[in-house]
Parts: structure tokens; C-alpha cells; sequence
């Protein structure tokens, strides 16, 4: 293992060599605890806004998916909607009452079409068939210079909208499944949020985690050093696309359909998006993305329904919110590309930051 | 028989030359900038839009109209976001353009909705001639012979023109020529007004066979180019055009050759194909000359 004796290359400079745990837990500590106050709150709001929390940190659950591979390897993907897709009817079909597939799906596998999944089940099938197809479709991809594998990744976005949008048998086609149990609500969604914000924190903290950001800073000093980067882009692909796989499964089972149009441009512009803006080189900046984002477009939503005044009604014409948020984006990339957290994490307070 | 695939063929071959011509434009400004321009996809729309809006007065104004669209667009959008960004490494490249095709698109939908628009344009081409005895359809033979003219005239320029040499050593190397005196603002913004020509042609020709304008248009076929210009070779000229061609020639192919029940899936065919070329060509099939990172 050429990689054993090469020296652990540090991407960020440490000012304290060796930080207390607790001091080393400290951004995960403090992202879990917002994702808890965000949900929380929801316990306050009207129905309709606890929804949109429910959504939103579907959503976070989704960025962070994305960011785990993008964020860490500094190749974005543009693939990892089409992992929500496939963890989201890998679930539905676990998991729906044998009855509801029967009306939809007549021409379904024999097993396929008696499987009543309990839920947890579902989910993680869902994640682990999205990590697979990940896996599979990884291998050739993850060999291309980073610019052509971003492009690339594209590929699988198309394939998974063609193949689940023309499977009528298995998938329904381009109708809706529907009579999926519908069991999130933001309690479900924010447990998973924690789960794949604290699997996203070990995977960067970890060796490969660490072997690929120092890819990422500079590649070919990371490949003369020994690191292999395929590989270590191959595992955070993987677990990435696990992530994904989850949020997609949580929102088939927070809407209780599951339509084929949902997983492709718009989402996968709206995840990029959110990790853009709020800055792609760090764990806090891909959670605050999403939480920023999640508020400005409910702001923008708002704007859209309009409001009335004195019996006039003023409203924003439809898709101003989309416009915003694409020049939002170009905004950010040409003044601050590093997004809102500037590429770093929740620092322990008491260090002081030597920038 | 024979007819039908000497038709399969043509078909094969005009829908190669509409994506080449893409994955081209798509190459030059990859060439000198080291930018995957999304908004090419915008460009087209543009260009549609300017047919839909000219096409009633004379064939001769609505494409003049969609060239001048489209290079308008183009020199805009260079200006104000890609040159200052033009120290920017590729990844950072890649996402400006994205939120600058996705900001294009949606204002476009803002200021005319997303309904698709009919517009008949260029409806004399339409119609079936026969060529030693096999019926064809003469947009294919236009869309066809216009290919290869602006193939031809891209690689005339190239070879033969002094920007067209400043832009090829750009392409090897943007900062040696700069330093030999090689102008990078001209060079690039020369690149975008050719790469819009291209885009400009190819939405004639598109709106001509699909008698369709909306704000989405152009998009799928540019994804499905920039496929083209990666098993091509990225960063090569002739392996973008080949690309091009082979990703939309192969799935006309498949559309014919694939039995009924799996066509609808050709698609997932055609990326799977892209996928073997690549486990074999991960540089691609022209690999270019000046792609490898120097330090």
C-alpha cells in the first residue's frame, strides 16, 4: 500500500496541535443542534410551515449527500438526483400495500409485488440500491480528470430519467405511484438529517475523507504523494450517493407519491444551488446553504402567491423565484466563491482563528 | 428495404451533424477558456426566439435575426460573468455557467411563460424528394450540407486566419500565448461570437424540424453534446465535432435497430456505450495535445 508511507498531508492549517475531542466534535455538535432547534420550531408553526420545515431538511439531507462527494473532491456532480430517484422507488416498491401495487402495477415480479417492507427496511434499501448503482456507475466515471467526470455524472442523471420514466412495468412510467405509507414528518426527517450530517463529519475527518480534500487542494501533489484518487473519489461517490438515496426515500414517503419529473434539472439545480451558495468546502457551509435557500425561496414563494392590499392583489410573476435564486448564485460565485461560510466549519470559540 | 436504411442513414447522419456542430461550439470555448459552457443551451434559445419573432417578415431577416441573437447573447454573457472569472479553475468555471444558463432560462420563463410557441419556419423544406430513387426528406439533406459547410468554414478559419491561429495557441496554451502576444480578451470573445454563430445555425435548423420555440429548448440537446465532447476528447476540436456526431448518429441507430419494446430506452443504451469507451479512452477517443495539467 503505496499510500501507508506517505506523509498525512494537512489541508487546513491547525493552530492547536492536538485538539480536545470535544473541540474536534464542536462543528458537528453545532450543526445536529440547529438541525434539533429547526425542528423543534416546527413543533411551533401551522401545519402547512411545519411541512415546509419537513421539506427543507429533506432537502439538507439531499446537500449533504451531494456535498460528501462535490465538496470534498471539488468535482461537482450533477448525478446525485438520479441516486434520490432510485432510493425513492426502491422504497416505494418495498413498501407499498400489496393491494395499491396491484391497481398500479399489475405486471410486477411475483415477490416484488407481495413485499410489504416495514419501513426502516424500505429506507435502507433505497439508500444501499442508490450507493450500488454509485458503485457501478462510479468505476469508469471516477477515472476521468475531474472536469470530465463532473460532465459525466450528467450521464447518469439522463439514464436514470429515461430508464424509471419508461419502465412502465416496474415504475408506472410517467404516471405518479401512489399509496406510498406515509410516515415523515420532521421529527423522521430530522433524525436522518443527523445521521448523514454525523456520517458526512467522520467520513471528511476520516483518512480517505482527508486524502481527498488533500486531492481536491492539489491534485497532482496529492497523486505524487501516493494518494490513489480514484479511489478515495469512488468511496465518498458511494456514500454520497447513500445519502442522496435516503433523501430521496424520505421525500417519496413525506408526499406519499412518487413522480419521475420531480428527480431531474430543477431539483438538481436547486441542490447545487443551496451547496453554492452556501459554500461547498465545508460541512457548515453545505447545512447553512440549505437552510438559507429554504428560506429565501418560501420568502420568494410567498412573493409569487402575492399579497392583497386595499383589494388589489400584487403578485410576482411565476418562476421569479428560480430567476432570483440563479443570479443569487452568479452573485455569490463572482464576490465570494466560497459561499457563505468562506470554506470553513463552526470553529471551537475559544482558538483564535490565526486568519 | 434498402431505402429504408439509406434513409435511416441520412437521418443518422443530418442528426450527427446538428449535435457535431454543438459539441463544437461547445469545444471551441472549452479550447481557450477552459469553460463547459452551459449557456450554450441559452444561445439556442435565443436564437429560436429571434426566428419566432422574425420569421413572419422573410426567411433571409429570421436568420440573420437568430445569428445576431445568439452573438449578442454570447458577447454579453462573456462580459459581464466569465471574464471576471476568467483566473477561475474549471470547477468554478463549470458552476458560473450553470447558474448562468439556469438564470437565462428562468428569466426567460419570467418574461414570456414556458408554454412552447408553434412557429413555421422554413415549411418548404418539408416536403420528400427523391435521390436515384429513394424518397428523402430535404431539410435532413439541408441540415446536412449546412454541417458540413460550417465544419468546413470552422477549420478554414482555424487553419488559415491569424485569429484563428491565436485561438489554436490559446487552446494549447492560454498563458504562453498570451505572453507571446496573443490578446486574450479578443481571442476569447472571437471564440463566444463563433461558438454563437454555431449555436445560431444549429437553432435554425432545430426550430426548422421541431416547428417548436420554448424556453427549455437547446438544453437536452447540449447535455447530450457535452457527452459527445467528453468520449471526443475534451479539449480537442476534431474530437468534439466527432463526439458530437457519433453520440447523435448512434442514438438515430438505435432508434432503428433496437426492437419496439426497448427503443424507448435508447438513451440508457447510448450512455452505457459511453461508459465502455471510457473504461477503454478515459482521455477520449482524440485525446487533445494540451489538456495535461503542467507544473
Amino acid at each position: 500500500m503505496s499510500e501507508a508511507s506517505a506523509p498525512a498531508l494537512r489541508v487546513e492549517p491547525v493552530a492547536d496541535a492536538t485538539p480536545s475531542p470535544l473541540a474536534r466534535l464542536f462543528p458537528l455538535l453545532c450543526l445536529v443542534a440547529v438541525v434539533l432547534v429547526i425542528s423543534g420550531l416546527a413543533e411551533l408553526v401551522p401545519t402547512v410551515a411545519q411541512r415546509r420545515i419537513t421539506q427543507g431538511l429533506i432537502n439538507l439531507i439531499a446537500v449533504v449527500g451531494l456535498y460528501v462527494f462535490a465538496g470534498n473532491s471539488g468535482v461537482l456532480s450533477f448525478g446525485n438526483v438520479a441516486f434520490m430517484a432510485i432510493g425513492a422507488y426502491v422504497s416505494a416498491l418495498l413498501t407499498m400495500p400489496a393491494a395499491a401495487k396491484g391497481v398500479f402495477l399489475p405486471d410486477l415480479p411475483a415477490w416484488l409485488a407481495a413485499a410489504e417492507w416495514p419501513v426502516l427496511g424500505g429506507a435502507l434499501a433505497g439508500g444501499g440500491a442508490a450507493a450500488l448503482v454509485a458503485a457501478v456507475a462510479g468505476y469508469p466515471l471516477m477515472r476521468l480528470s475531474g472536469i470530465s467526470a463532473s460532465i459525466a455524472t450528467f450521464a447518469i442523471l439522463v439514464v436514470a430519467y429515461v430508464v424509471l420514466g419508461n419502465w412502465t412495468s416496474v415504475t408506472g412510467g410517467q404516471n405518479s405511484l401512489m399509496g406510498l405509507p406515509i410516515y415523515v414528518g420532521q421529527w423522521t426527517a430530522a433524525g436522518w438529517a443527523i445521521s448523514a450530517i454525523t456520517v458526512a463529519f467522520l467520513h471528511q475527518e476520516s483518512r480517505s475523507g482527508l486524502l481527498l480534500r488533500a486531492s481536491r487542494e492539489d491534485e497532482p501533489a496529492a497523486a505524487a504523494s501516493g494518494v490513489h484518487i480514484v479511489r478515495h473519489r469512488l468511496a465518498a461517490f458511494v456514500i454520497g450517493a447513500f445519502l442522496s438515496g435516503i433523501s430521496g426515500v424520505l421525500l417519496g414517503h413525506f408526499l406519499g407519491t412518487v413522480r419521475v419529473e420531480t428527480f431531474y434539472l430543477d431539483l438538481t439545480f436547486l441542490l447545487i444551488a443551496m451547496l453554492v451558495i452556501g459554500g461547498m468546502r465545508s460541512l457548515t457551509g453545505a447545512v447553512a446553504g440549505a437552510v438559507v435557500i429554504a428560506l429565501l425561496t418560501e420568502l420568494l414563494r410567498q412573493a409569487e402567491v402575492g399579497v392583497t392590499i386595499g383589494g388589489t392583489a400584487i403578485a410576482a410573476p411565476g418562476g421569479l423565484g428560480d430567476a432570483v435564486l440563479a443570479l443569487l448564485m452568479l452573485v455569490m460565485i463572482l464576490f465570494r466563491p466560497n459561499g457563505l461560510a468562506g470554506g470553513r466549519e463552526i470553529e471551537w470559540p475559544r482558538r483564535r482563528p490565526s486568519r | 428495404m434498402s431505402e429504408q436504411i439509406v434513409q435511416t442513414l441520412v437521418d443518422a447522419i443530418s442528426v450527427g451533424g446538428l449535435y457535431a456542430l454543438t459539441a463544437l461550439g461547445i469545444g471551441l470555448i472549452f479550447g481557450v477558456m477552459r469553460l463547459i459552457n452551459f449557456a450554450h443551451a441559452q444561445l439556442i434559445m435565443a436564437a429560436g426566439y429571434a426566428v419566432l419573432v422574425f420569421s413572419t417578415q422573410s426567411v433571409v431577416l429570421a436568420i440573420a435575426g437568430a445569428l445576431a441573437a445568439a452573438v449578442v447573447l454570447a458577447l454579453l454573457v462573456e462580459r459581464a460573468a466569465f471574464r471576471p472569472l476568467r483566473s477561475a479553475d474549471p470547477a468554478m468555471l463549470l458552476i458560473a455557467s450553470f447558474a448562468v444558463s439556469f438564470f437565462l432560462e428562468k428569466a426567460m420563463i419570467v418574461v414570456v411563460g414556458s408554454r412552447p410557441k408553434g412557429v413555421d419556419f422554413l415549411p418548404g423544406l418539408a416536403r420528400q424528394i427523391e435521390v436515384a430513387g429513394v424518397r428523402l426528406q430535404m431539410l435532413q439533406l439541408v441540415t446536412i450540407a449546412v454541417c458540413l459547410v460550417l465544419l468546413a468554414a470552422t477549420t478554414w478559419f482555424l487553419r488559415s486566419t491569424r485569429l484563428g491561429l491565436e485561438m489554436r495557441a490559446a487552446a494549447e496554451n492560454f498563458r504562453m500565448a498570451e505572453v507571446l502576444g496573443v490578446r486574450a480578451d479578443r481571442v476569447i470573445a472571437t471564440a463566444f461570437a463563433i461558438s454563437a454563430l454555431l449555436a445560431g445555425a444549429v437553432a435554425c435548423l432545430f426550430v426548422a424540424q421541431t416547428g417548436l420555440v420554448q424556453p427549455r429548448m437547446g438544453l437536452q440537446l447540449v447535455i447530450i453534446a457535452f457527452v459527445g465532447t467528453v468520449i471526443g476528447g475534451l479539449g480537442s476540436l476534431p474530437g468534439s465535432a466527432l463526439g458530437g456526431f457519433l453520440v447523435g448518429a448512434v442514438t438515430i441507430l438505435l432508434q432503428a435497430l433496437l426492437p419496439p419494446d426497448l427503443r424507448l430506452f435508447r438513451e440508457a443504451f447510448l450512455f452505457v456505450a459511453v461508459a465502455a469507451v471510457l473504461v477503454v479512452r478515459p482521455q477520449g477517443l482524440i485525446p487533445a495535445p494540451g489538456m495535461k495539467e503542467r507544473i
